[in-house]
This record gives C-alpha cells, structure tokens and sequence, in this order.
C-alpha cells in the first residue's frame, strides 16, 4: 500500500485556494460549515412550509368548511395532502437536515479537531441530492391532481394505485423524493461515520468524543441499518404506481402488509435517528450550563447502543391492529416494553447531571430542560400505546397524534432551538439576544403543550385521526370537542406568531448582535477553542486532545471548566 | 503524503484508510437494499405465491455462464489491484479492461435472455415472479454498469500514475457486485421448487 498511498489524492483538491470565488463560497461549497448552513437554512424554509401546512390544516378543525386567512377554503384532497406532506416534511426535511446534516455537518469536525470532513466533494455532493429531492416535493405539490395525501406511511394499496390515491403523479414524485432524500442521508453518513471514525485529533480516545458526535454517529449508522429494505420497498411501490406491477396488491398475488412491515422497520429505528442527535444536543448543553459532569458517560453511551438494537425489533407496534398474528403481538408488546428502559436510564442520567450543579437558566438550557419535560411525557404515553390491548382502541387516534408530537415536536423543533441558540456564537460570531430569547421560548413552550395536551383527551374521547371535517360524525361533533379544537388552533396560532421573534432574533444578531467570544459558555469541547466564527480550516494549529469532554468543577482546580485541549501541566 | 486536502482525509485513527471505510459502508448500505428484496422474495415464495413456479422457464444455463463471467471477472480484478500494488500500471491498466470486458459480456447474455423472456410473454407485470426477476436483476445490472463506468475512468489515472488506491476499492465493490450475483442465480435459476 505505500506506493499507493503516496499517489493518494495529488489532483483532488483543486478547489482548496485561499481566496474562493462567491460562486465556490456560498453555491457549491465544500468547506463544512458552510454545507451545514446550506442544510440548516434549507430545512428552516421548509419547516416554514410544514409549518403553514399545519396552520392551515388545523384552521380547517377548528371551523370547519370555512374559508382559512391566507389559503382560502380547504378541499377534502388538499386537507390529506397538507397532512401528509406536513408529517413528510416535518421528519424528512427538517428534523433530518437541521439535526443530523446541519448539526452533524458543523460539529463533527469541529468536536473531532480536524480541518474538515474527510469527504468534502462527497459532502457537496450529499447536500445537492438533498436539496433536489426537496425541489422535487415541492414539484410534487403542483402537478396535476395535486400532491399526494395518503399518509407519511404511504400504505399501499392507496399510495399505489392512481384511482385510489387520485393523485397519480403526486404519489410518484413523492416516493421519488423521499427515496433521493434517503440517498442522500446515505452519502452524507458516509462522511459522518468515517469522520468520526478516523479524523479525531491526537489523543482523542474513543470514550473522550463528546455525546454529541457519538449520538450522531450512532444516529445514521441506525439510519443506514434500517433504511435499506424501505428503499427497496420504495422501488417496488413506484413500480406499482408506474408500471403496473402488483407487489403490494393482493388482486396480483402481493401484500399490503409487506410495505407496513418494510416502512415501519424503518419507522421505528427512525425515530431514534431523530432522537439520538437532539439527546446528545441535550446533554452537551446541560453540562455546560450547570457546570457539572455528565453522570455515566458510558452508561449514557451504552444505553445509545441498546436502544439502537433494540429499535429494530419493535416495529410491529404499529401494525397491532393491521392483522398480525396476535401471537407476534405479544412478542413486540414485550420489546417495545423494554426499549423504554434504555431511554428512561438516558433520562435519569441527564437528571442526575442537573441534581446539585449550579444552574444557569441562559436560553440554550431552558430549551435543554423543556426538552427532557417534554420528552418524558412522549414516552411515557409510549409505553400505554405499546401494550396492545389498549392500542386497539387507540391505534390511530389522537391519543397516538399527541404522543408523536410530545416526542417529535421536542426532538425537532425544541432540539433545533437549543442547539441554534447555543452554537449561534460560534457559527456567526455574535451573541444572540438573551431576553428576546426567553420570550420567545415561553411563548413557544406553553402554547406547546396547550395545542397537545389537549389532543390526549380528544383522542381518550374517541376522535379519530385522519378526518377532515368532524362535523359529518354526529359522534365527534359535540361542542365539547369542537371547543378544544378550537384552543389546540388558538394555540397554534399564538406558537407561530411568537417565530416572528425568533426569527428577528436570529437575522438580527446575526448582523448586529454583540460580538462574540471565542468561549462564550465557557464550554470544554474543542469547537470552543478556534475564533468565532471558525476560519477555513477551523484550527490554526490542529489541537492534541488530553481528556474527555465533560471535566467541569473538577475538585482542586481553580477554573471551573477544563478544556479537552488543555495540556495537564497548565492551568 | 500530499499536503494538499484537508488533513482530515489522510488522518486514520482506525488504522484503516479513509477510502477503505467509506466503500465498506457503501458496500453495507447495498446489503441492506439487496437484502430487503431478497427476503421480500424469498417470503412470497415460501407462502407459496402463484407464479414462482416460472423459475423453471429461467434459462439455469445461461445464468450460470454470467455466474462464471462474473467470477472470473472478480479475478482480474484481483490481478489489477496485484499489479498496482507492484507499481505495474500498464499490466493493471489492462486487467482493469478485461474486467471492464467481461461486464459486458455478462450485459449481453442478460440482454439476449431479457428479449427472450419478453418475446415469450413474460413481462414484468405477467406475475410476482417476474416482477421481482426484472427489478431485482434490472436493479443488480444497473450495479454492473455503474462499476463498468468507475473502472473506465479510474484506468486512465491509474495507467499515468496516480490514484493508485481506486483500483482496491473499485475491486471491493465488483466483489459485492459479484456476491450479489451469487445469491440472484440460485434464487430465480435453480430453486423451482
Ligand atoms: C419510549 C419509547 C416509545 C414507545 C414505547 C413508543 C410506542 C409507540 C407505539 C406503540 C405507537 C403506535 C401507536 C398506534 O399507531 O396505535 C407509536 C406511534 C408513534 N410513535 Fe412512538 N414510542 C416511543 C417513542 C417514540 C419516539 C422517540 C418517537 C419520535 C421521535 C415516536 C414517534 C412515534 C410516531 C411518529 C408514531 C405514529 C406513527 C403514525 O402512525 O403515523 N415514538 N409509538
Ligand atoms: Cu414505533
């Protein structure tokens, strides 16, 4: 191999000049922070997108058939569509990129002490598939019959056949885009995982990489496991809707319940792909800001691994009532039973973190906290879903639609926000402001819960999910309901006025917020250690690496952090 | 080692060059998608679906010449990377070309049984059975020649003398390329059970 690896990449890297054209900067870089941005800023448009869906579909519970502010009257197919596409968007094209490719992108490196990812082109080339297959959803929207409306699980035989889906190439382009999208994380974790893998600084052992980085990694290798079979399902449902065969059709000799099975041996271990980056968000966030060690570094990690293991085994939990064995039902209440273990002991660790440390309520930490509040309740109603004699009766009611959302709004949009107010100093150089910070955290936090909470008791009352106009089911229609209807909507409402804040925040500081320190939070981890914003090349000497991450208020020491770089004999 | 890149690309914590890990988790991620079809397949058969019978009309003779054009091709490869490692580049240019050859003889016979099959009546829509014939080698081809193209372009480099370590990795993916092979001819050929 030493021939070879002296011919090793001698034209490869043309574009590595110091002075870089506008064109090479902003549109086609390869530097990953910039890619990272390019992520971050790409999912915030569509989450803007997922959110107006929302806004309008809930304006249509809540006054049904009446005409919505800023849309108009909301059609039966253009209610499923926004539906659909809002779930698609909110788990494909905004908690993916912003956690996983924005956060990953900007931190690996950083975190490790390299200079980049060890793929730049690759990495380019990741986020350009990305952004395609998000121009192909929203082309997906605007062709003929309009985009597609038969769930982000996409069930066969309605996502496949055009006259029951009525929405012929809506549902094509919608595979279409979900299957680039999936390639596209494909690549990307190649960089992630080989980055992680084989670029950390001197010195960094395996145990002192921070939460962080281990919990991305571990999030696409799940991908990547998991993902497979539902790509290939995904080829054979476009054959379905395109060509005329029959694998989903029991008319032609094939099975529905295949696709469920294929989707939702993905779905589960996905959940836990979104989960796992925010959780390592968390706990970096939480130790900086009480000034304490993580508690159980390794029993944090381990429980990682076992949940990771575990999501692959408990993906029948949805199909309770899809007609499977009820004998295999007993077998996946069992593991989804158990997977709650695992996470209850990551959220018990992250308690343990805060018990007794000097607690700084800055904005990064309160969404830090609001996020483990939150997420608990998202579990725990888990569990009552998991145990199949009651998830007959709520299987597909509210009941699952507030559960998700407690565990998918804090992961993607609470996540988000603690991870962009707290890495905002090092990404733009300036501080972001604190008051209108918190403002704009309670006014989204509470009108959070009081869009979801109340969900729990319409869906213990009965409501079904999926309808679109409650008042064709006498049933459903009673005041009672239709009042809380109106306040989850309300709710809403206020939530998306209260973003304006956040957004003036953020474009604001970013031109004219004070400018910020090199270690703001006084954190340990090596992002820490280069200027803000970081320079191409991130480190003007690449940094050697002494201990893990978590070294605060280490007894007998003056200064109450630690950095990873800083050699033992200083101080 | 070039200065030029980043330094992240020629570090190795693992020990194992960059390029080795990212062809391996390629190679991973191609296991899990074959993998999903082949027990999607494998599933219908075994609950007896109508028309997987039909493996009898596959030509066993045909596929197993592509078996054995495939092989053999897994073994130029060998002899390039071989090659390349002694730092004989025209040798390595060559086999990387008959490589590149029996790809195309491999495309030809699946070409020649394709036609054959459709002008006998066995579409792609006819049953499951062939349904899954088409993807799933349709899908395996299209592996063969997005391998075909990499070689094509890698062999000029490597004739003037650099990116040795390509050669390596496009030799781990024809491998893969090959293995999967290797589970398609029994499964659509020999079981007619
Ligand atoms: C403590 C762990 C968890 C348990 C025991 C659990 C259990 C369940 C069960 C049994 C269902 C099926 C309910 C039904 O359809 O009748 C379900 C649905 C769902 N869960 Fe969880 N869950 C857990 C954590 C999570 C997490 C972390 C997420 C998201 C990141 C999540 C997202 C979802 C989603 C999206 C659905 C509904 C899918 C759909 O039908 O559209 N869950 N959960
Ligand atoms: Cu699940």
């Amino acid at each position: 191999m030493s021939e070879a690896a002296a011919a090793i990449h001698t034209e490869d890297h043309a574009e590595h000049h110091e002075e870089l054209s506008f064109l090479y900067k902003y549109i086609l870089p390869v530097d990953h922070k910039m890619i990272a941005m390019q992520y971050m800023f790409t999912g915030l448009i569509m989450a803007v997108i997922g959110g107006y869906f929302a806004y309008v579909f809930r304006m249509q519970l809540a006054y049904p058939g009446e005409s919505v502010p800023f849309f108009g009257i909301v059609g039966p197919g253009e209610y499923n569509m926004m539906v659909t596409n809002h779930g698609t968007i909110m788990i494909f094209w905004v908690a993916m990129p912003v956690l996983i490719a924005a956060f990953g992108n900007f931190l690996i490196p950083l975190m490790c002490g390299c200079d980049d990812m060890v793929f730049p082109r690759l990495n380019r080339l990741s986020y350009q598939i990305f952004l395609v297959s998000a121009l192909v959803l929203i082309l997906s929207f605007f062709v003929k019959g309009g985009g597609f409306g038969g769930a982000w699980t996409a069930y066969p035989p309605l996502s496949s056949v055009p006259e029951f889906s009525l929405t012929d190439w809506g549902a094509s382009l919608w595979v279409l885009a979900v299957a680039l999208e999936f390639v596209s994380f494909l690549l990307g974790g190649i960089n992630f995982v080989t980055t992680a893998m084989n670029a950390r600084a001197p010195g960094m052992k395996m145990l002192d990489i921070p939460i962080a980085v281990w919990f991305i990694v571990i999030a696409v290798i799940l991908f990547m496991a998991s993902v497979g079979p539902l790509i290939a399902g995904a080829v054979m449902l476009f054959m379905d809707q395109r060509i005329g065969t029959t694998f989903f059709l029991p008319s032609g000799g094939g099975d529905p319940l295949l696709w469920e099975h294929l989707f939702w041996f993905f779905g589960h271990p996905e959940v836990y792909v979104v989960l796992l980056p925010t959780m390592g968000i968390v706990a970096d966030i939480i130790t900086v800001f009480s000034r304490k060690k993580l508690f159980g570094y390794r029993t944090v990690l381990y429980t990682a691994f076992a949940t990771g293991g575990l999501s692959f085994v408990v993906w029948a939990h949805h199909q309770f009532v899809a007609g499977i064995d009820p004998r295999m039902a007993n077998v996946f209440v069992v593991t989804t039973v158990l997977i709650s273990i695992p996470i209850a002991e990551m959220l018990f660790s992250y308690i343990a973190t805060l018990y007794g440390g000097s607690i700084e309520y800055t904005t990064p930490m309160l969404w830090a906290l609001s996020f483990l509040f939150a997420f608990l309740i998202g579990g725990v109603t888990g569990i009552y879903l998991g145990a199949s004699a009651l998830d007959v009766y709520f299987h597909d009611s509210y009941f699952v639609l507030a559960h998700f959302h407690y565990t998918f709004f804090p992961i993607t949009i609470i996540g988000m926000f603690a991870a962009i107010t707290f890495w905002f100093p090092k990404m733009f150089g300036r501080m972001m402001n604190e008051t209108l910070g918190k403002i704009h955290f309670w006014g989204t936090f509470i009108p959070f819960n009081c869009i979801f909470l109340p969900l729990f008791f319409l869906g213990l009352a009965g409501q079904h999910r999926r309808i679109y106009n409650y008042d064709h089911f006498p049933d459903l229609a009673t005041e009672e309901l239709q009042d809380i209807r109106v306040f989850a909507t309300a709710s809403l409402v206020i939530m998306l006025i209260f973003q304006v804040i956040f957004l003036y925040n953020f474009f604001y500081s970013m031109f004219k917020g004070e400018k910020a320190p090199d270690n703001p939070w006084k954190a340990n981890t090596l992002e820490w250690t280069v200027p803000s914003p970081p320079p191409h090349g991130n480190f003007k000497t690449l940094p050697t690496v002494y201990r893990g991450a978590y070294e605060y208020s280490v007894p007998g020491r003056e200064m109450d952090y630690w950095p990873q770089n800083m050699p033992p004999d200083e101080s | 080692m070039s200065t030029r890149g980043p330094v992240a690309t020629h570090r190795s914590s693992t020990g194992i060059p960059a390029g080795r890990l990212a062809v391996w988790w390629l190679l991973a991620s191609e296991i899990f998608i074959f993998g999903g079809l082949i027990a999607c397949f494998v599933l219908f058969k075994l609950n007896g679906t109508p028309g997987f019978e039909d493996a009898s009309e596959t030509s066993v003779v045909a596929g197993a010449f592509n078996t054995f054009v495939l092989l053999t091709s897994s073994l130029t490869v060998v002899l390039a990377h071989a090659a390349v490692e002694r730092g004989d580049r025209e040798k390595a240019f060559t086999y990387i070309w008959y490589t590149f050859a029996a790809g195309i003889v491999f495309l030809m016979v699946k070409v020649y049984e394709y036609s054959g099959k459709i002008l006998s009546g066995h579409t792609i829509t006819e049953n499951l059975f062939w349904s899954f014939y088409y993807t799933m080698t349709g899908l395996h081809a299209l592996h063969v020649i997005g391998g075909m193209v990499v070689m094509a372009l890698i062999s000029f480099d490597v004739r003037k003398g650099y990116n040795y370590q390509r050669v390596e990795l496009i030799g781990l993916y024809w491998h893969f390329v090959d293995l999967v092979w290797i589970f398609l001819f029994p499964l659509f050929y020999i079981a007619n059970f």
